[in-house]
């Protein structure tokens, strides 16, 4: 038996992103952002978006881009505050924010992954963040339901695949890339490295292939990628 | 920075104990690292999946990959793990961290903590800060006693919206170091070269004084 090559033109796997999807981008921060899927993504144009990100990136970098390009609709994220255009939008009322606890964001999106429907916390009981959200009791306990997180498509960017689509994350580049892969109908991975199948050990797998639809190898990274001199 | 706040700072670190678990928030906190033995027992974490953060690198010795929360390029130290926010987040509401130290921008008598938004100014959303401040298990802010215009940080109640209800255990300031307990302040150290007096004046809340001298920092 073999494992079959999902190996992908970055032009042909970014057009199944159609208007008025819900799109989900790994990273935190630079890394782990998948700026060249998102460079792409601006090139086609798709408006009306949902984008579920941890963050906003920063000006000139991944989600400033589909937000310059007035392509996004909703952010759902947990801190924009290094966009200053995400927060002017916001407030102009030119987009909708819905802010989440970042690891309320994470096990929302883990939930989705999961087959799950939503979750039971007490995580923003007695702040804002819990408003509207329906209370419900556990063995005594106050909680709110957190309702799981799936995604139209999700954009990864690894470090490392095979063909077949097993991942591998750098560093702190993994985040919520992981979470992600597992979330959404379609998943696009772009990678810096592509190796044949066996040319990533097992037990090194941090996505298994069989959620990733897509892998789309990377050339020489762009600018984006690096390190980040703020003055 | 001024010689008062390193003095803060240098004072906060000792809230550490070997051996714990710690997340240092963005500011203030971040600059706690600088007063911690090289070789001290302490392993930190940072919400964006790594535990056993080793020191800050310049531009030049950087790993694109490789940063904590507040976008400092860090590295690794024997020990370390990386792994994802929902395993980065379990680590903190189940009760793993020992310490987080947090900034503030109003802290109440009854430990609530208001840190992440200024409504029609200021709101870029809380990040990990609202789980960190209500999971765990010791939570101490480093902050001025007063804002940039002069007003009290430390009050009877919060004007601005919550991070967390009834988190915070202990405050560092500038100008004292303050618990709260039983829903009050309580002076426990003052900072060099200021009375109790400054101390109650620059207070939006009653404080509860202890008897006799006050340890100075």
């Amino acid at each position: 038996m073999r494992l079959s090559d999902k190996t992908c033109a970055m032009e042909d796997a970014v057009s199944r992103i159609g208007a008025g999807a819900v799109v989900m981008l790994g990273g935190f921060g630079v890394p782990g952002t998948p700026f060249a899927l998102i460079r792409e993504l601006v090139r086609q144009g798709p408006k009306d978006l949902t984008i579920i990100k941890n963050d906003a990136n920063e000006k000139g970098m991944g989600v400033d881009h589909l937000l310059a390009a007035g392509m996004v609709k909703k952010l759902i994220v947990t801190h924009i505050g290094l966009n200053a255009r995400a927060m002017a939008m916001m407030n102009a009322g030119e987009i909708e924010v819905e802010f989440c606890a970042q690891g309320m964001l994470a096990e929302r999106v883990r939930a989705g992954g999961a087959g799950l429907m939503g979750f039971v916390t007490d995580i923003g009981l007695g702040t804002e963040l819990a408003t509207g959200k329906p209370r419900v009791e556990v063995g005594g306990r106050e909680g709110v339901l957190e309702t799981a997180l799936r995604a139209d498509v999700a954009l990864i960017h690894a470090a490392r695949a095979d063909t077949f689509g097993n991942l591998c994350y750098a560093a702190a580049a993994r985040n919520f890339s992981p979470l992600m892969a597992m979330a959404a109908d379609r998943v696009i991975a772009e990678v810096e490295e592509v190796v044949a199948p066996g040319g990533i050990v097992p037990e090194e797998v941090h996505t298994p292939g069989p959620f990733v639809d897509h892998v789309v190898p990377l050339g020489a990274l762009g600018e984006e990628y690096g390190v980040v001199r703020r003055a | 920075m001024s010689d008062v706040r390193d003095r803060m700072v240098a004072r906060a670190a000792r809230e550490i104990a070997p051996g714990m678990v710690v997340n240092l928030g963005i500011g203030l906190p971040t600059q706690v690292i600088d007063h911690l033995a090289a070789d001290f027992p302490v392993c930190l974490h940072t919400e964006n999946g790594l535990s056993g953060i080793g020191p800050t690198l310049p531009y030049e010795q950087a790993d694109r990959n490789l940063i904590d929360a507040g976008g400092a390029y860090v590295s690794t130290i024997a020990g370390s793990a990386f792994f994802d926010s929902a395993v980065s987040f379990a680590l903190v509401r189940s009760g793993r961290l020992d310490l987080t130290m947090l900034g503030a921008f109003e802290v109440a008598q009854t430990g609530d903590l208001a840190n992440w938004k200024i409504p029609g100014k200021f709101s870029p959303g809380a990040g990990g800060g609202i789980e960190l401040a209500q999971k765990a298990r010791r939570v101490v802010v480093l902050t001025t006693h007063l804002d940039r215009k002069g007003n009290p940080k430390l009050l009877e109640r919060c004007s601005l919206p919550l991070t967390a209800r009834a988190c915070v255990n202990r405050v560092f300031t500038d100008m004292a170091v303050v618990d709260v307990a039983q829903g009050r302040f309580h002076l426990r150290e003052i900072a060099e070269g200021l009375s109790v007096a400054d101390v109650v004046k620059a207070t939006g809340a009653s404080l509860v004084l202890p008897e006799g001298d006050l340890p100075r920092f």
